[in-house]
Order: C-alpha cells, then structure tokens, then sequence
C-alpha cells in the first residue's frame, strides 16, 4: 500500500511561488491505478516524488506503511519501487541486454531476457545487443522502458504516460502489454495517462487537476466526467484567458 | 618471467601463457619468447630495435600476438615494427604495451607500427596500453601507427587505454587506395594528472575509398586530453570522425578535427561531442536501484565498451 499524506510542492518561477501539488491525499492499493487529468496538473511530479526523484516541499510517503519521504531514490528502487520514464533516456555503449540485466539485479541468460522482451512484443534477438540510443524508435525505447520495470518485478510500478511519443501501432500492441500486465504482474501499478483505453484497464482512476485530487473512484464513476469534458472544457477557458 | 610480468601480459594481450601461432613477446627491451609460423614469419631487425612481421598473402584465420611489457622502473626505449601483410590475407594482429613502474625514474615505451596491407587483405590489429606500479615514477607511452592500405584493403584498428599511462602522444596515420576500408577505434580514459593526445591524419587517395575514426573517452580528475583529426578527401571517398567524451571533476578535454576535400565528390563528416554524464542517466539507473556512484561507473565502463 502507497500512502501519500498532504503532499505539497512548490516551485519558484520568476521570482513567484508557484503551487504544483496542493496538499495532495492519496492511498494506493488496488492493483492497477490510474492518474489522470489536464496537462499541467501535476501527475509527473506526483509520480517523481513517490520514485524520489524529486523532494516535496512538505508532506509524508509511506510504502506498506513505512515513511519513505527521506530515502534516496537508489534506497526506494531496492525497497520496491520502479519507475518508467515519460522520456526513455539514451546511453552510449549500454545495451539492452545491459539495461535488462541491471534491472533484474542478477545474471539472465539469454532465453530468460527473450521472455522479459518478448512480454513487450519485441524479439531478443534482433535487440539484446542494441544499444540504448537514437538508432532506436520512439516506440522501442518505451518497449524497453517497460520491459526494465517487469525485469524488476517490483511491489508498485510506476509509468509515466507510456503512450506519450508513439505512433497509433505501437500505441495498439502497447495496450495489450498493459492488459497482459494487469493479468501477470503482482503488485501495484499506477499509470499516468489520458488514454481512455489504458484508463479502461484501470481498477481505480485518480483525477489530478491543478495539484489536487479532485476526483477519485471506479472507471465507470470517473469515465463519465472525463467524457463530459468538464476538465478539459476548464482547461480550454483558462487558455482562453 | 616473473608474477609481474604475466601480469602485464594479460592485462595487454589477454594472454595466460604462450599463444597459439605466431608470436613474440618483448620484455624490457629483449626477447622473451618468439614463434614464426609457416604463413607468419617474424624476423629482428639488424639496424634498429624491433621487429618485421611478415604474413604470406592468401593467409586466413591466422593470429599474430606481440606483446611489449615493461617492469625495470626507468627503462627506456623505442621500437619499429613493421607489418608486412599479403594480398588477400584475413589475419588478427594482437599488440599492446604494459609498464610496472615502482620506482622514481620515468618508464617510457615509444613505438612505432608501419602497417603494408596488401590488396584485398582485412586485418583486425587490436592495440591495448596499460600501466602501473606504486612508484611515483611516470609512466609514458607513445605510439605511432602508421598503415598504408592498398586497393580494396581493410583494416580495423581497435586501441584501448583504460589505466595507470601517466603521459600519452598517440599518432595514428592512414593513407588509402581504391575501395580501401579503414576503421579506427579509440577507447581512452585519464585520471589524475595524467595527459594524453591523440592526433589522426587520414589521406583518403583512392576512390571510393573510407575512413572512419571513431574515439570516445572520459576524463576524470585533473586530467588533460586532447584530440586532434585530419581528414583529407582527395578522392570520391568517404570520411567520418567522432569525438565522443566525457568530461569529469577538473579535467579538460580538447577536440580539434578538421575535414580538407580536395575533390567535389569527396564527402567528410566529423561529429564532435564533450560533456558531463547526463543528469537523466543516472537517474534512471539508480531508479533500477544502483547508487550514484555505481550508476557512474556502469555509464562509463558501457561508454568505453
């Protein structure tokens, strides 16, 4: 369980405090969460600051129900927590078969990281010796991002808007991924997203707006304010203005 | 020879004992071991301090190992190598040089390779230099590379400095005929006070011929690097050279290229590339749990792979 008490986070734009997370309350333990809500809302931060990448300004994180708000993020992966980013980063000279490794935190062979790869839809053979950098789709790096977070296996899961940067193809076998995870992975995953596909796989949806949670419950009591367009419909005035 | 020396063997050569084939190991300046072989012959040579290789052409799948090591602190010397390889060869040459130094004086190894590579041979030549000792003797190595390939040749030169050279002048030059194919990597990495340069002088005079330099280090420390490449297209060819490095702590690293065409149908590309390891990189890593200085240290070993 992934408890977050009174998050806030402020930052400092122009010489102006600017809120980006107004004290945000939030549990966590069904097995597949969603976030969702207008850009600019806060869902990337919130999921920085649970991988601890970024610190909030005030507030407590507790996994299972031990505080965390002080560990490192190197201290957070090993207690359970993984992290799949919006952006995949590039690295000269490291693998995949590197990456995978890594992340499982001991020696596979070869027929063990061809099911991690083959779980993302990609063929070991043709990757497991690419390296990590441009020659690499959009589509592929995020394949392999996700297949680093199911080598890891971890207790919470965390992916931040997996469908950003990828094409409608890959965006259709990505979703399987998704449902197959939901089937296989134990643990919890919380997806960030405004796919209303992924947000269909969803037990539970979160509507982040504006730093606060202002809507949280089963997809069939979250859908129909999302197609009611009621943020987005905001978020279109506030643009106007 | 003694612990220290098999040790420097392996770390330069990869070598356990005697290799199979040809070969000839040199140890503080005298011989150590030599094998010629029925398509490999290796002669000293009577006017100056060296070697002549010499590969009978159609040779294949053969391998030629000449190690250098160094352990007397404050030894000295400079050695010509020359390659002689045959039309339509397909050999590996394994060279390298290892210096103990755990004494006060400068231990220095200067080299020269000359490279006659006959036509339509392919060659792997794989150079590793390393040093190291707990003496405040300096550790200086400086090796020129000098290949000339004929038509349709290859060479692929793979040269690697990881460790423990304190002062380091690399010379590496190419001159290539038609449909020649040459292909240099450089893997280097200083620390300390430690400087190397690396220059590349490559005269692509054949046409469609190609070079390709490719060097990627990491500076650490106060360490100075510099990185010098010259292309020259004076026919319709290709070239391509890379400067890839890490910069760490103090160090500071140069790249200079420079691309000349002689010829409208030559075609010259250099890519130059200095900076500190990105943020996002070990973030992502240390989010698969390794701490940051673990995350550091597997960006650089698959930076240098």
């Amino acid at each position: 369980m992934l408890e977050l008490r009174n998050i806030c986070y402020e930052v400092e734009d122009d010489k102006e405090k600017r809120e980006i997370l107004k004290d945000v309350n939030l549990t966590i333990e069904d097995h597949f969460v969603a976030i969702t809500g207008p850009n600019g809302g806060g869902k990337s931060t919130l999921a920085k600051i649970i991988a601890g990448i970024i610190t909030p300004t005030s507030g407590q994180i507790l996994l299972d129900g031990e505080d965390i708000t002080e560990l490192s993020i190197t201290d957070r992966a090993k207690k359970g927590i993984s992290y799949a980013f919006q952006q995949p980063v590039h690295f000269k000279g490291l693998t995949v078969k590197d990456l995978i490794t890594l992340a499982a935190n001991r020696p596979l062979n070869v027929s063990e990281i061809c099911n991690i790869l083959s779980e993302v839809g990609l063929c070991a053979r043709e990757y497991i010796d690419r390296e990590i950098n441009n020659s690499l789709s959009g589509g592929e790096l995020k394949r392999i991002e996700i297949a680093m977070i199911t080598a890891r296996g971890t207790k919470l899961s965390i992916f931040d808007e997996p469908e950003a940067g990828i094409d409608l193809w890959s965006f259709n076998s990505l979703i399987h991924v998704f449902e197959k995870m939901r089937k296989e992975i134990n643990g919890m995953i919380l997806i960030i997203s405004h796919q209303e596909r992924i947000l269909n796989v969803a037990d539970k949806i979160v509507l982040l707006s504006d730093g606060t949670v202002s809507a949280i419950g089963s997809k069939e009591e979250i859908m129909p304010k999302l197609l009611g367009t009621e943020t987005a419909c905001r978020t279109l005035m506030e643009k106007a203005e | 020879m003694d612990k220290i020396q098999k040790n420097l063997l392996e770390q330069v050569a990869g070598l356990h004992e005697v290799p199979a084939g040809a070969y000839s190991i040199r140890s503080n300046g005298t011989n150590a071991g030599r094998n010629s072989t029925a398509n490999i012959d290796i002669v000293e040579k009577k006017d100056k301090p060296g070697i002549d290789i010499i590969i009978k052409p159609g040779t294949k799948n053969e391998s030629v190992h000449i190690p250098v090591i160094l352990s007397e602190s404050g030894y000295q010397e400079m050695v010509y190598n020359d390659f002689i390889i045959g039309e339509d060869c397909d050999v590996t040459i394994v060279a390298g040089c290892g210096i103990h130094n755990c004494g006060v004086d400068t231990s220095k190894h200067d080299g020269i390779h000359t490279f006659h590579v006959g036509k339509n041979a392919k060659v792997r030549y794989v150079e590793k230099h390393y040093g190291e000792g707990d003496g405040n003797g300096e550790n200086v190595m400086n090796p020129t590379t000098i290949i000339y390939c004929d038509e349709n040749a290859q060479l692929t030169m793979e040269t690697t400095q990881i460790k423990g050279i304190d002062s380091t002048d690399r010379i590496t030059r190419g001159e290539l005929k038609a449909g020649a194919v040459l292909e240099v990597r450089e893997n280097i990495m200083t620390h300390g006070k430690q400087y190397a340069r690396t220059e590349f002088e490559m005269d692509l005079n054949g046409e469609g011929c190609s070079a390709n330099v490719i060097s990627r280090s990491v500076a650490k420390d106060t360490s100075k690097q510099e990185f010098f490449s010259r292309i020259n297209g004076n026919a319709a060819c290709a070239g391509h050279s890379e400067c890839d490095a890490i910069i760490m702590d103090e160090s500071c690293v140069t790249a200079s290229p420079q691309l000349t065409a002689n010829h409208v149908d030559a075609s010259l590309i250099h890519e130059a590339a200095i900076g500190k390891i990105a943020g996002e990189q070990l973030i992502k890593l240390m989010t698969l749990g390794l701490t940051e200085e673990e995350a550091e240290q597997q960006i650089i070993s698959g930076f240098l792979k």
